[in-house]
């Protein structure tokens, strides 16, 4: 009898394994669980890292910046550049662009009659600017810029809090000229708005690019190009040809070297992704061995009756490979069914406001959306599979090499 | 007992290699858990010490509503004598005023809008890390001289050095304009890029002066000697502000409620992460026991009709599996505590977690640190649910007949 063809091998590794129904029902439990576990809470944290990503990004802002060479160690007035010109505005006019600013970003002191705050002053184009950073949902009262020449002022709601100011009254703003002389001018706010991560509120207050150039005697500088390409994962794809466009009078740098805390979280989630599928099935693969083990244990004369009949020891081999992987396909078939039926319910977000300060630390915000990966999916499922029949190997090959006379005596 | 004991002890070896899969998966959970159970426990116990030390302190007195609104005018009046009851109260030198401010902050050449902190000299060293972190000139000279001490980061974009001075605009207590000069006389490098970036500090004194506060200051704080007994000295604290009832204290939870709740988030998603392994150990010693119950059928109802009672069988099994668990939780904490011992001494770092460290005040590598706690907690909980996971197949001989059970194959 050569070796058995394959639907054979399927049949008797089909019943063997419902033989001793209740072991392979709570293995079965046990994979269904691992498989749940990793998938699930991989999804939970993609959806914080990308939560993370895209609120950092937006706040960058833009996946690309460009600034004068040390404006990002000392992002003075005097580190300023001209507006983008020819060769970078063709440039930006690629299909992968899909928006970009220019903005005048320095420090400055914001004051009311009742108190004075350090703020970061932002010089916009409204039009723009509401493409690559501002939401303009988050506006709660009055209105955002109309134009760069808008003469009104935008604060977050926290700062017009502080400042115990409010909608229509006059604020202060003072920063320096380039020849530092104190720059300052009376803003109307026109509009406050809500920020997600509340720390921004209390940062930045928005006025029109050309107003605030004239604030500071500018001309026609300004102090970063904000782009904004829309996926964060293919930045390199179109970094080249703006970084050629814009010179090397100028710093242009993805946003992973902008913020490298964004960058590294990246990074550290893929590594974070795999150790965990990884640990998982370790604690799982102790109990897949053991049941494996114990089905070989149990059937030891029957195998060795098998070989005696003339079933070659490779059709043994394959016949508890097989049993190993009808146990793991069930699981993760039923592990993926059951972290898809439990993350489908929560793509609404979770709520975690009572940890909301803690998570605005790590940059994230109140409501927790998991994100499930195919990617993630897959990488789990293989992982599952492949290690899995690796580690039956030995069950199996002990099972193979039986001497079927000592097997048949055995009691 | 001891005859329960040794057959259980013996059942346990009749299956050797089932017996240690099993008892593997404990030890490797066992690892795993201690190894990051000691980990977080450290890095939590860092992250608070790091934070509050530079800055914040273990707790703060303020006047009701500062700390959710900070605003100029909800100062504390006669500041510096509160200090001195305060201090007199706990018998603790750790306690000092502060006052702060917004001013734009002008060199020659540069000009910043910063948050300007007037501290008392004698007593700012010994609740904050900063005045330690001074590595260009050194501290104040005096409680009213006209000095600043600022951030490297923040003297290099404002392209100061020791003895260049500064100047100081901003709104005093009343809403009144506020000016005034200061001469840098220390710089300092705390490696926190958001301090070295924004801190000023003045002496209280000209503070007071420059800002128009008339004694006044914003908050006191006060270190107590050890973060468990924050608790104690706050009651204590709290004695002295019995005449100032507009006054609060606030511990480190309210001041910094984002590191509790990092911390907490945090401790939260790691129990998830924990609970799972711990499940599919049960599965594992469920597994195991329900098979030895199923294998031994025969032999039980023998037992059975030569009347052994089913408790006994029953606690023959949970016997089995305290043995195995306990031997589980021994060899499992034993490879925990060497790794971590050893991690704890040459320290490890993972690629990206110089960023993350940064971002919670933590060092760049990691010093996991072993403890009664952090040893015994995750092995422990292992062990109980393993016991656990058993109770099933116990219950099970309770049912059996000893004469189908004689006969069964």
């Amino acid at each position: 009898m050569s070796g058995l063809p394959l639907k054979a091998i399927l049949m008797l590794a089909w019943r063997n394994l419902w033989r001793n129904h209740r072991r392979t029902l709570i293995m079965l439990a046990a994979i269904t669980v691992g498989v749940w576990a990793m998938i699930f809470m991989t999804a939970l944290m993609r959806g914080m890292v990308d939560d993370m990503l895209l609120n950092g990004i937006r706040g960058l802002p833009g996946e690309v910046q460009i600034h004068h060479p040390d404006y990002r160690d000392d992002p003075n007035v005097n580190n300023s550049m001209p507006a983008p010109h020819d060769a970078l505005l063709s440039a930006m006019r690629v299909p992968e662009v899909t928006a970009w600013t220019s903005r005048v970003r320095v420090p400055a002191v914001i004051s009311s009659e009742r108190d004075s705050r350090g703020v970061v002053l932002l010089g916009v184009e409204p039009q723009s600017e509401v493409k690559v950073s501002f939401d303009l949902e988050t506006i709660i009262e009055g209105r955002f810029l109309e134009d760069s020449s808008d003469r009104g002022l935008v604060i977050g709601a926290k700062m017009a809090d502080r400042l115990e100011t409010d909608l229509g009254k006059r604020v202060v703003v003072m920063s320096q000229d380039p020849d530092n002389n104190i720059a300052d001018r009376g803003f109307r706010i026109v509009g406050v708005y809500k920020a997600k991560l509340a720390s921004l509120e209390e940062t930045y207050i928005y006025g029109g690019r050309e107003t605030v150039q004239k604030m500071l005697k500018l001309g026609n500088s300004v102090s970063e190009v904000a782009i904004s390409g829309g996926d964060y994962r293919n930045v390199d794809r179109w970094l080249g040809g703006i970084q050629q466009a814009a010179g090397n009078d100028v710093e242009t740098l993805p946003w992973y070297e902008i913020d490298t805390y964004l960058g590294s979280m990246l990074a550290m989630m893929d590594g974070f992704v795999l150790v965990w599928i990884i640990i998982v099935f370790l604690a799982l693969s102790f109990g897949l061995v053991n049941t494996l083990v114990m089905a070989v244990f149990e059937r030891v004369r029957e195998i060795g009756l098998m070989q005696a009949l003339g079933m070659r020891p490779s059709t043994i081999l394959y016949q508890i490979l097989m049993e190993s992987l009808l146990l793991l396909l069930i699981g993760l078939a039923l592990g993926n069914a059951i972290a898809v039926g439990t993350i489908i319910p929560l793509q609404g977000g979770i709520d975690i406001s009572v940890v909301a300060e803690g998570m605005e630390m790590m940059g994230t915000s109140s409501m927790l959306y998991p994100a499930l990966k195919l990617n993630d999916m897959i990488l789990a499922n293989l992982i599952v599979i492949i290690l899995g029949l690796l580690t039956s190997i030995l069950p199996a090959w002990r099972a193979a090499s039986y001497n079927p006379i000592e097997a048949l005596n055995k009691t | 007992m001891t005859i329960t004991l040794r057959m259980a002890w013996r059942n346990l070896w009749r299956h050797k290699r089932r017996t240690w899969l099993t008892v593997g998966a404990m030890i490797f959970s066992n690892l795993i858990l201690v190894f990051s159970i000691s980990l977080q426990l450290g890095s939590y116990q860092m992250m608070i010490d790091n934070s509050l030390k530079s800055y914040t302190g273990h707790m703060q007195i303020q006047r009701e509503g500062y700390n959710e609104e900070p605003k100029m005018r909800s100062s504390i009046d006669a500041i510096i004598s509160l200090a001195g009851r305060v201090r007199d109260q706990l018998g603790n030198e750790s306690v000092a005023a502060r006052g702060v401010a917004f001013a734009m902050t002008s060199s020659e050449e540069r000009s910043y809008g910063l948050q300007i902190i007037g501290v008392e000299p004698e007593y700012e060293p010994k609740v904050s890390t900063l005045p330690g972190l001074i590595t260009r000139g050194g501290y104040f000279t005096g409680l009213n001289t006209e000095e600043i001490i600022i951030g490297a980061v923040l003297a290099r974009n404002l392209r100061v050095g020791i003895g260049d001075e500064l100047t100081l605009l901003g709104s005093g207590h009343d809403g009144s304009f506020a000016a005034g000069i200061a001469i840098v006389t220390g710089i300092f490098e705390s490696g926190i890029a958001e301090i070295d970036r924004s801190m000023a500090q003045l002496p209280i004194g000209y503070f007071q002066d420059l800002f128009g506060m008339e004694g006044r200051g914003h908050n006191i704080v006060i270190n107590a000697a050890d973060l468990s007994e924050v608790e104690s000295a706050k009651q204590s604290v709290s004695s002295v502000l019995k005449d100032r009832d507009e006054l609060v204290v606030l511990d480190w939870e309210l001041l910094q409620p984002g590191l509790k709740q990092a911390i907490q988030a945090d401790f939260t998603s790691a129990w998830f992460m924990y609970g799972v392994l711990i499940v599919l150990v049960a599965f594992s010693v469920l597994n195991t026991q329900l098979m030895s119950v199923l294998e031994r059928t025969r032999e039980f109802g023998v037992m059975m009709a030569l009347g052994v009672k089913p408790a006994r069988l029953g606690s023959l099994v949970i016997t089995e599996t305290a043995v195995m668990s306990g031997l589980g939780l021994a060899i499992g904490a034993l490879l925990g505590i060497v790794m971590t011992w050893y991690l704890s001494i040459v320290g490890f770092s993972y690629p990206g977690m110089e960023d993350m460290a940064e971002r919670f005040n933590l060092p760049d590598r990691m010093y996991p640190s072993l403890s009664i706690l952090s040893i015994m907690l995750g092995p422990s909980v292992v062990f109980v649910f393993s016991l656990l996971a058993s109770i099933y197949p116990a219950i099970r001989l309770f049912f059996l007949q000893p004469v189908t059970a004689m006969r069964a194959v």
